[in-house]
């Protein structure tokens, strides 16, 4: 799927835009969850792509495509929710949070079924085709609520004080949300990456 | 001991705050204890070194 790389890594500008065109679901999917207005996350998706392209001859190749056009659009994510925090609290729900007592016993240990299992090659995970794919399908099937705080805390990066500041919710909540979050998600990530070897999009 | 649950909010913390000295160590008790949330919390770690991977992408090419 992955033709070889030319120059720095950069695929040619066919290839470049028909991967780029790929990518805008997700994109969409990531913006949509941050910003609620779908207009709103079309334009700065719209503007993340047309930056990629435009910047095409700078990207040198040390990160995938996809990683480099999640981080520009990350970006214009981080600005807008600086602009409009407050604003972009509205409709958030902090209690919108998946369900984990399926993981533990009444005594709050794990399961046998839940317990987690070693797994395959974690550190080079980010480097393989697909992987991000499996990634985003895990963390866009968390609860919205759930999934926007994760996606601000470990995909923009941003500090629990900023997001709760910007969402309107406590700290306490946070830590909540993004406990429950991690669960969910590397269970997720155990199901449908690590846990099985070749058979790595099983879960798409 | 802390049970299986506190452990994993602890971990999950732990990327988020910088923990107090006693839930340090009740963490750290804990996970000598038990297997299955040493591997949670390697888990819990490599999630946040893969995003972190994502999150720094494209930092060093803001476009103006």
């Amino acid at each position: 799927m992955l033709k070889t790389s030319r120059t720095h890594g950069l695929p040619d500008h066919a290839e470049l835009q028909s991967r780029l065109e790929a990518l805008r679901p997700r994109l969409m999917a990531f913006a949509r969850i941050q910003l609620g207005d779908p207009v709103q996350a079309e334009d700065l998706v719209q503007d993340a792509l047309i930056a990629a392209w435009e910047g095409a001859e700078r990207f040198t190749g040390a990160s995938s495509v996809e990683t480099w056009v999640f981080g520009i659009l990350k970006h214009k994510l981080v600005d807008e929710i600086r602009h409009r925090r407050r604003e972009l609290a509205t409709g958030f729900d902090p209690d919108d949070t998946p369900d984990i007592d399926g993981l533990f016993n009444p005594r709050a240990h794990w399961l046998p079924a839940a317990r987690p299992q070693k797994w395959h090659e974690p550190e080079q995970a980010c480097l393989q085709e697909g992987f991000w794919q499996v990634f985003d399908f895990c963390v866009l099937h968390l609860p919205e609520s759930t999934a926007r705080v994760f996606s601000m805390r470990e995909l923009m990066g941003l500090e629990t004080a900023e997001i709760c500041e910007a969402l309107g919710i406590t700290e306490q909540n946070c830590w909540v949300i993004l406990h429950r979050a991690r669960l969910k998600l590397r269970a997720c990530l155990e199901n449908g990456w690590f846990g099985k070897g070749e058979q790595n999009n099983a879960v798409l | 001991m802390q049970s299986c649950k506190r452990a994993t909010e602890l971990m999950s913390q732990q990327l988020d705050r910088e923990l107090s000295t006693s839930e340090r160590l009740g963490l750290r008790m804990h996970l000598m204890m038990c297997r299955h949330c040493r591997k949670c919390d390697a888990q819990f770690k490599v999630l946040h070194e893969l995003s972190s991977v994502r999150s720094q992408a494209g930092s060093e090419r803001r476009e103006d």
